[in-house]
């Protein structure tokens, strides 16, 4: 978050129709990344888990809304309490008038609450990538609403409420820990916890459509300039340097992944320029008010090559990170916010120096602290979360349902409908499910 | 009467049909089809995982035929699949007891 909001403005400012259109129509973008990074991830799973693979993306457009509306922005955004939480006055958003500002800003409360909101519901979709093919829809539904209270509302706070992250001086613009470092090693967590899919390094696991992944990843792009210079929340200067180093790092990604594909597999293939583009972005998203244009290329190049490497190490280590949520936002979270203790200016926005610019270690050294307390407790959580959730319920779907396909097991559909001949009758009644409950 | 089979690859269907119907027959069936001989099959990459694909795409054609035109109509098809590398298929007659019409209930060789 920019550090220009003041959080208890004294003198309060009148309401800035610029400022607020811009706020609300970068909610809109990036709402629609929820559903692109859906096609990202869905694209890239067997045809036989692409629509559970919508689904968790899409529930928590559902969950999430409903909880930051009970009590996430509230816990999240309503001053601080100790640094660790916010406080309990803006439950069920009650006790803000259309006309309350968020700080300096002259934008609505609520205008700052929905474009949180947005941040707060891809969160904990990102992890969704880790788990394909493999995990109950109801436990991963019970998964997101607790990993959201317990982890995401207060890391949030921590980095943008005026939390003890914010106060130590650790910058993230837009959400490289908070959004992230937090959803890649919550990825983690789970699946150290719930293991791998079946088959994992035997069979053939390959992406079931490559056009879905280029249109996620082309809407993650879109969404993207939403989620980075609306983050700046003023429509200013430091906006538009945000917006054209997204442009910069993510097109330097891009070109950097598929350079190192071709040097180290021989080819540029779709899926690379798809992946380098979101590391891109990603690695941006902390660094973009720090870094200066060149630097955003220096920022995604460097993202693109070891975000490009680093999807390779589950398979040295064992573990099913199925669509590389580690790989690619842990990784390339951790990238992105280190980079701004080397490559800061301090004179484009935030205000600090990094090493290559004369300010030695110090901000770097912050910078760690950022990116390891929340790597650190989002990785614990989740782990301890999703193993009460094994427990309470099974997380995993049974091994029959796994292999035959999670579509039709837990959403009673499936994707495609390639012949269009004998696939389907049309049973008696509205469904055999509820006609089974009226029977008994 | 005879069943020719044909298992080729799927871009020479167009020269196989082309060909059938200068020779003069009346109609076929072609479906999509997946196998592989002895060029098994080829390796995708996707982020650096190499996947073997040894089930390639494939066209199977079956055609019904009397059997004094059996050996000719093979030699037909082989020749208009043929490019000459690998993994251009196979070709294979088998014998058939009778065939119908169904419009017409006609049976044998009246049928094709």
């Amino acid at each position: 978050m920019a550090p220009a909001i003041i959080m208890l403005a004294e003198k309060t400012p009148p309401l800035d129709p610029g400022n607020t259109a811009f706020l609300l129509l970068s909610s809109a973008l990036v709402m629609l990344m929820t559903p692109g990074l859906a096609f990202f991830y869905g694209g890239m799973v067997r045809v036989k888990s692409a629509l559970n693979m919508l689904m968790m993306s899409f529930i928590s457009l559902g969950i999430i809304t409903l909880l930051w509306t009970g009590y996430g922005f509230s816990f999240a955004f309503d001053g601080d309490n100790g640094g660790f939480l916010g406080g309990t006055s803006w439950l069920g958003l009650r006790h803000i008038a259309n006309n309350d500002l968020w700080g300096a800003t002259g934008t609505p409360v609520f205008a700052f609450a929905a474009f949180q909101l947005m941040f707060a519901i891809i969160t904990p979709a990102l992890i969704s990538g880790a788990l394909a093919d493999r995990v109950k829809f109801t436990a991963w539904s019970v998964f997101i609403a607790l990993w959201a209270t317990v982890v995401y509302f207060p890391v949030a706070h921590w980095v943008w409420g005026g939390g003890w992250l914010a106060k130590k001086g650790v910058i993230d613009f837009a959400g490289g820990t908070a959004v992230h470092i937090n959803a890649g090693a919550a990825a983690l967590g789970v699946i150290l916890v719930i293991g791998k899919r079946v088959g994992f390094k035997r069979d053939p696991m390959r992406p079931h459509s490559m056009p879905w992944v280029m249109l996620g990843a082309g809407l993650l792009w879109f969404g993207w300039f939403g989620f980075n210079a609306g983050s700046e929340i003023t429509a200013d200067g430091l906006a538009s340097l945000v917006f054209i180093n997204t442009q910069i790092a993510t097109a330097a990604a891009m070109i950097g992944w598929l350079l190192y594909e071709r040097w180290r597999h021989g080819s540029f293939t779709t899926l690379g320029a798809a992946s380098g583009a979101v590391a891109g972005l990603v690695a941006i998203t902390p660094s973009c008010s720090s870094v200066s244009p060149l630097g955003a290329i220096a920022v995604g190049v460097i993202a693109g090559v070891i975000c490009a490497a680093a999807v390779g190490l589950k398979y040295r280590f064992n573990y099913d990170d199925s669509l590389d949520v580690v790989g690619v936002h842990m990784i390339g979270g951790i990238v992105g916010s280190l980079l701004i203790g080397l490559l800061s200016t301090g004179h484009v926005g935030a205000d600090v120096k990094g090493v290559f610019y004369g300010g030695g270690w110090h901000q770097f050294g912050i910078q760690a602290i950022g990116v390891f307390s929340v790597l650190g407790y989002s990785l614990v959580c989740a782990a301890i979360l999703a193993k009460l959730i094994d427990m309470a319920m099974g997380f995993r779907v049974p091994e029959e349902i796994e292999i035959s396909g999670i579509d039709q097991a837990e959403h009673a559909e499936t994707a495609y409908d390639f012949t269009g001949v004998g696939s389907a009758v049309r049973g008696e009644g509205i469904s055999s499910v509820a006609t089974k409950k009226v029977d008994a | 009467m005879k069943l020719i089979t044909a298992v080729v690859k799927p871009h020479r269907l167009d020269e196989i049909k082309e060909a059938l119907q200068a020779f003069g027959v009346q109609g076929l069936t072609v479906t999509e089809a997946s196998g592989y001989g002895r060029q098994r099959g080829h390796t995708e990459v996707y982020r650096g995982a190499e996947y073997t694909v040894d089930l390639v795409p494939k066209i199977r054609i079956e055609i019904l035929v009397e059997d004094a035109d059996a050996d000719q109509l093979i030699e037909v098809v082989v020749k208009a699949a043929r490019t000459g590398k690998i993994g251009d298929g196979k070709v294979w007659s088998l014998p058939v007891d009778t065939a119908v019409r169904v419009r017409t209930g006609e049976r044998g060789p009246d049928a094709l």
